[in-house]
C-alpha cells in the first residue's frame, strides 16, 4: 500500500518541478518578486518529495516487499540488510530514481545558498533547474517507474547479482551521481547567464564552488570505480575504456577545462565564450552517458537493461536540453571579445592550452566511443576500439599538459618573461628529470615511455612544491593562502595518479598456474604457498576459500584467502579477490578452476601490482584540492547586483 | 568376467577417456617455454576481442568461446607464429570486429586521424587567439593586474 | 557564419547518428562473416555416429549443400528446427548438419527426439572447424555453391522468410549459372 503513496509523490514532485521551471522564469521577466520567490519554496519542496519517494523504494527494499516487482527483481530474502539498501539503486528504475534525488538535493542547495544572487539570474537558475528536473521525472513516470507491482506478488526475489553485492554498489553510484548531475548546476547558470545577455565575469565567479564541487565528487566517483573493478572482477584490471566508464570520463575531461577557464574568466574576463560552452557540454555529456548507458546502443559490461522507448525519450530530452542551450549559445553567446589582451607568454596562454587539449582529449574519447556505431550506421563494417586505441592517444595527449603544468603555475598573468620561468622551473624539472632517470636505472624494464611518465609526474609533484615553498620564503610566512593549497594539493594529485600509472603499467606482473596444496610460487621476491581450500559459508553463498601463506624471505607477511563463491538464487559463481594492499604494492590473488574432481589443485592467479594505490590516491588529493578550492571564503562574499558589466573590448572596472 | 570381455571394456573405456581428452586440448592455465611467449600470449589475449561477451577482452572472460579461443591463440603461438599471423588467423574468420586495436585501414582512417586534426586545429586556434590577444595588449595596455596568485 | 553556432551543428549531427544508432541497436553483435565469398573451410570430419566414416569438403565439390552448425545444448537451434525439417522437404539442397561442441551420443539422441533434416550429419567435437568458420554463436547457417565458395551465412534461427528471400534465390541462380 506505501509504494503507491511513493508513485504520488513522485507525482507530487513533477508538478513541483513544473512550477519551478515556469513561475520564476515567467517573473524573472515581468518583475514579479512572488513569482521569484516560488523557486525556494518549489526547490525545497521537491527535494523533500523525492526523499519520500526514495524513502518509500528504501524501504521496500527493507521490509522485502516481492509485491513491488523492481524488488522482486532485484532483491532476495537471503540478502543482508546494507545490500538491500544499495540494491535500491543497483538496476535501471532505482538508479534514476537515485539520479532524480541528488538533482533534488543539487536544486535545494542552490535555493539555499545562493539567496545574496541577483533575484533575476537566481530564478532563472533555478527555473532551468527545474525544467531539468521536469526531464527526468517524466521520464521515470512514463517509461521507469520503480513502484510498479508484481501481481501476482513474487515469493521469493531474483536477487541482486552477485557483483554488486559489495560495498562498492554503496559508495560508488551515489558519489559519481552528485558529480554527473551537480554538472546541471553549473548549465543552468550558464543559460541564465545567456538568458539574461550577461556576460560580466560575475555570473562565473557564484558558478565557480557549485562546479568546484560536482567535479571533486565525479573525480572520486570514477575513482570508486575503478577501484571497485579491480578487487571486485578478479584479475587486476583497473580501466577498460569501456563505453559506460568513457561515458563519465569525458565530464571529467570538459569539467577540468571548465573550472580552469572559469578562473581565466573571473579574474580577467577572457574565455567567457569557452567558460559558456564547456558548462554546457559538461552537462550535455552527463546526459549523452546517461543516453548511451540506458539505450543499448552500444555494447558495454556495465548497460542497464535496455529499451527502445526508453533510449527514445532520452534521445528527445538530450536533444531538447543540449539542442536548447547550443541554439540559446550561438544566439545569445557575446559576439566581441572580451577581457584585456595577453601576450604569448602568459597564464592565460597556459590556460588556453590547458582548455584545448582537454577539450581535444574529450573529443577523442567520443571519437573511440561512437566510433564503431558510425561504421556500423553507414554500413561499412563492424569494428572494435578499445584500450590500444584510447590508452595510446591518452597518453600522447597528456603530454603536452604535463609539460606545461608546473610552469602554468609560475605564470603570471598577462604577460611573463621566457627567463623568468624557466629560473623558476629549472631546479623542479632537473631534480624531476633525475627521478626519473634513477628510476630507470632501478628498473630498466619499464622503457622510456613509463620512465618518461615518472619523470613527469615528479615534474608535476616537485614544480608544485616548489611553488608553495617559494611563496613561503618570499612573503616570510608559514601559511599560504587556502586557494593555492588547494591547487597544489590538486596537481600534485595528478602527479601522484601519473607515476602510479606509469610504474603499474609496465612493472605489474601476473602468472596463470596450476597449484596443488603445498606449492609454492615465488614472484617479485614474495613466496606464495598454496595451503588448499576449506568450504565457507556466507549470508547467501557457499564458497571454496583457498589460503595462501604469503612471505618475504623466510619472514610470512600475510595471508590471503580468495574464494570461489556460489550464489544459492541465481545460481551464478563468482570469484572473489584477495588483496594484500601496500603504499608500494599490492599482492593479489583468485582462484580460478578446480582443476580435479576432488578439488585439490585449482587454477590460479597470482599478481604483483607495484605503485597501484597511486592511482587512486592521486585523484583522492585532486577530490581533496577541488574540495578546498569550492570552500574558499572569496566566494560567499556579498554579491551585489551592481557588478560591472563588460561592453566593448576594454573592461571597464566600477 | 571373461577375460575378453575385460579388454572389450578396458578398450572402450581408455577411448572414451582419450576422447573426453581430446575434448579440450589445452586445459588452463596454460603452459608455456618461455616467459616471452606468456608475456605475448596475455598481450594478444588482452588485444583480442571476446565475441560473446559484453565487451571483454579474451584474457578475462569465462566463455567456452573465450576459452577455445585462447587455446588456438595458445597452439599459434607455441608452434611459433608471430603475433600478426595470430591476429590474422581470428580477423579471417570474424572479421576486424575481433580486435581492440583497430586496424589502420580505410574505414579507420576517420578515427585515427580526427584526433591529430583536432590537435593541429587546437594549435591553429591558439595561435589566432595570441595574436589577436597580443595585439590587444599593444594597442590598449592594462595596468598590472592584481592578485597573481592562482 | 559566425563560429557560434557550429557546437549546435556538430550535436545535430551527433543526434543523427544516434537516433541511426537507436533503429540499429538490435543487430549491434550481429558480425558479418568475412568468409562471403571465400572458399570453405578445409575439413575432414568424422560422421555422427558412424565410426570409421568421414567426409571432407573436397567429396562435395559440384553441388551446392548447406552447413547449419547446431548442438543439443542450443535452444534456438531447437526453435529453427520446424524451418530446417520444412527446408529438406524442399529436396532443394543438401544439408549438412554440422554438430560442434557437443557429446555424440547427445546429439544422436537430440535428432532421434526431434527429427533428423539432415542428409548427414558431421561431428565437429572440439569446435576446431566451428572456428575456421568463424562461428562464435549457434546456430548458424551457411550457404556453399558448387566450386566450394561460401556465399551466404545466416547467424541465428533460420526462419522461412530468409530462406525465401536469401537461400532459395542464391540456389535457383546457381542452377540456372551451370
Amino acid at each position: 500500500m506505501t509504494v503507491e503513496l511513493g508513485q504520488i509523490s513522485l507525482l507530487a514532485a513533477l508538478l513541483t518541478a513544473l512550477v519551478l521551471g515556469l513561475l520564476p522564469m515567467i517573473g524573472s521577466y515581468t518583475g514579479n518578486r512572488r513569482f521569484m520567490a516560488v523557486s525556494t519554496t518549489a526547490s525545497l519542496v521537491q527535494c523533500l518529495l523525492l526523499m519520500v519517494a526514495f524513502g518509500i523504494l528504501t524501504s521496500a527494499f527493507i521490509i522485502q516487499d516481492f509485491s513491488v516487482e523492481y524488488v522482486a527483481r532485484n532483491s532476495n530474502s537471503l540478502l543482508p540488510m546494507g545490500f538491500r539498501v544499495s540494491a535500491v539503486w543497483s538496476a535501471h528504475e532505482g538508479s534514476l530514481l537515485l539520479w532524480e534525488l541528488i538533482l533534488s538535493i543539487w536544486i535545494a542547495a542552490v535555493a539555499l545558498f545562493s539567496k545574496r544572487l541577483p533575484e533575476v539570474f537566481r530564478s532563472r537558475v533555478l527555473a532551468v533547474l527545474g525544467w531539468i528536473s521536469v526531464g527526468f521525472l517524466l521520464f521515470i513516470l512514463l517509461t521507469s517507474n520503480p513502484f510498479g507491482r508484481l501481481i501476482p506478488s513474487a515469493v521469493e526475489g531474483l536477487d541482486l547479482n552477485p557483483l554488486l553485492q559489495d560495498f562498492g554498489l554503496i559508495v560508488h553510484p551515489p558519489l559519481l551521481y552528485m558529480g554527473y548531475v551537480g554538472f546541471s548546476v553549473a548549465f543552468a547558470f550558464a543559460v541564465a547567464a545567456l538568458l539574461g545577455g550577461e556576460v560580466s565575469r560575475d555570473w562565473v565567479r557564484w558558478s565557480r564552488p557549485w562546479t568546484l564541487v560536482a567535479w571533486a565528487f565525479l573525480t572520486i566517483g570514477i575513482a570508486l570505480g575503478s577501484w571497485w573493478a579491480y578487487y571486485e572482477l578478479g584479475w587486476g584490471g583497473y580501466w577498460f575504456w569501456d563505453p559506460v566508464e568513457n561515458a563519465s570520463f569525458m565530464p571529467w575531461l570538459v569539467g577540468t577545462a571548465l573550472i580552469h577557464s572559469q578562473a581565466v574568466t573571473e579574474k580577467r574576463g577572457a574565455f567567457g565564450n569557452w567558460t559558456l560552452l564547456l558548462a554546457l557540454s559538461a552537462f550535455s555529456l552527463s546526459l549523452l552517458g546517461t543516453f548511451l548507458v540506458r539505450s543499448g546502443v552500444l555494447t558495454s559490461v556495465h548497460a542497464f537493461a535496455s529499451d527502445p522507448t526508453r533510449g527514445i525519450f532520452i534521445l528527445v530530452y538530450l536533444g531538447v536540453v543540449v539542442g536548447g542551450s547550443l541554439t540559446l549559445y550561438a544566439a545569445r553567446a557575446p559576439k566581441m571579445i572580451q577581457g584585456g589582451g595577453f601576450a604569448g607568454l602568459s597564464r592565460e596562454t597556459f590556460l588556453l592550452i590547458n582548455n584545448l587539449v582537454f577539450a581535444v582529449l574529450a573529443a577523442m574519447v567520443l571519437t573511440g566511443t561512437l566510433y564503431p556505431l558510425l561504421i556500423d550506421a553507414i554500413g561499412a563494417g563492424k569494428i572494435s576500439v578499445g584500450p590500444p586505441y584510447f590508452g595510446l592517444l591518452f597518453t600522447w595527449l597528456l603530454v603536452p599538459i604535463v609539460l606545461a603544468m608546473p610552469i602554468g603555475i609560475y605564470s603570471r598573468w598577462q604577460q611573463d618573461s621566457g627567463s623568468r620561468l624557466i629560473s623558476k622551473v629549472r631546479w623542479p624539472f632537473l631534480m624531476a628529470l633525475a627521478v626519473g632517470t634513477i628510476v630507470w636505472i632501478m628498473q630498466p624494464d619499464i622503457g622510456f615511455v613509463s620512465a618518461a611518465g615518472v619523470t613527469g609526474g615528479a615534474w608535476v609533484i616537485l614544480g608544485s612544491l616548489f611553488y608553495v615553498v617559494q611563496m613561503m620564503t618570499s612573503k616570510n610566512r608559514i601559511s599560504i593562502p587556502a586557494s593555492v593549497l588547494a591547487m597544489t594539493l590538486a596537481h600534485v594529485g595528478v602527479g601522484v595518479f601519473l607515476i602510479g600509472l606509469s610504474l603499474v603499467s609496465t612493472l605489474s606482473t601476473e602468472k596463470h598456474l596450476r597449484m596443488e596444496a603445498g606449492d609454492k610460487y615465488e614472484m617479485a621476491g614474495y613466496t606464495f604457498e598454496f595451503l588448499g581450500t576449506s568450504i565457507v559459508q556466507g549470508a547467501n553463498y557457499s564458497a571454496d576459500q583457498g589460503e595462501f601463506i604469503i612471505s618475504k624471505g623466510d619472514r610470512e607477511i600475510t595471508r590471503l584467502y580468495p574464494q570461489k563463491r556460489e550464489y544459492a538464487q541465481r545460481g551464478n559463481t563468482m570469484t572473489e579477490a584477495a588483496i594484500d594492499p601496500g603504499f608500494t604494492r599490492d599482492l593479489y590473488v583468485s582462484l580460478g578452476e578446480p582443476l580435479d574432481q576432488n578439488g585439490q589443485a585449482w587454477a590460479v592467479r597470482v599478481y604483483h601490482k607495484p605503485f597501484i594505490r597511486w592511482i587512486w590516491l592521486g585523484a583522492i588529493f585532486i577530490m581533496a584540492g577541488g574540495f578546498l578550492a569550492a570552500a574558499n571564503k572569496r566566494y560567499r562574499r556579498k554579491m551585489t547586483a551592481k557588478e560591472p558589466v563588460l561592453t566593448g573590448t576594454k573592461e571597464v572596472t566600477a | 568376467m571373461k577375460l575378453s570381455k575385460f579388454f572389450i571394456l578396458l578398450f572402450t573405456l581408455t577411448l572414451s577417456v582419450s576422447v573426453l581428452a581430446q575434448r579440450s586440448p589445452v586445459q588452463e592455465p596454460m603452459v608455456f617455454e618461455t616467459q616471452q611467449q606468456e608475456d605475448r600470449f596475455n598481450q594478444l589475449t588482452q588485444e583480442l576481442r571476446c565475441l560473446v561477451c559484453q565487451n571483454q577482452n579474451l584474457a578475462d572472460s569465462d566463455a567456452q568461446l573465450a576459452h577455445d579461443l585462447r587455446a588456438e591463440v595458445h597452439e599459434m603461438l607455441m608452434a611459433g607464429k608471430s603475433d600478426d599471423e595470430i591476429k590474422m588467423f581470428m580477423v579471417e574468420r570474424y572479421g576486424d570486429f575481433v580486435l581492440y586495436r583497430p586496424p589502420v585501414q580505410e574505414n579507420t582512417y576517420l578515427l585515427w586521424l580526427t584526433p591529430l586534426v583536432l590537435l593541429l586545429s587546437g594549435a591553429v586556434i591558439l595561435r589566432v587567439i595570441i595574436k589577436k590577444r597580443t595585439v590587444l595588449l599593444e594597442s590598449a595596455p592594462d595596468e598590472e593586474p592584481e592578485n597573481q596568485n592562482s | 557564419m559566425n563560429s557560434r553556432i557550429y557546437p549546435l551543428l556538430g550535436f545535430l549531427l551527433l543526434i543523427v547518428l544516434l537516433v541511426v544508432g537507436l533503429n540499429i541497436a538490435d543487430r549491434k553483435t550481429n558480425l558479418p562473416s568475412p568468409l562471403i565469398g571465400k572458399p570453405v573451410p578445409v575439413f575432414d570430419l568424422p560422421v555422427l555416429a558412424s565410426p570409421g566414416q568421414n567426409m571432407s569438403k573436397e567429396s562435395l565439390l559440384g553441388k551446392p549443400y548447406l552447413v547449419n552448425f547446431w548442438g543439443s545444448w542450443c535452444i534456438t537451434c531447437r526453435a529453427e528446427h520446424p524451418v530446417v525439417t520444412e527446408l529438406a522437404k524442399l529436396n532443394a539442397v543438401y544439408i549438412i548438419g554440422m554438430n560442434f561442441r557437443d557429446e555424440p551420443q547427445d546429439a544422436v539422441a537430440w535428432l532421434k527426439k526431434w527429427g533428423n533434416p539432415y542428409n548427414v550429419s558431421l561431428t565437429d567435437f572440439d569446435g576446431r572447424v566451428s572456428i575456421d568458420f568463424g562461428v562464435y554463436a549457434a546456430p548458424e547457417t551457411f550457404l556453399v555453391d558448387p566450386s566450394g565458395t561460401i556465399v551466404f551465412k545466416h547467424l541465428g534461427q533460420l526462419t522461412w522468410e530468409v530462406v525465401e528471400t536469401e537461400i532459395l534465390p542464391r540456389l535457383a541462380n546457381m542452377e540456372s549459372g551451370s
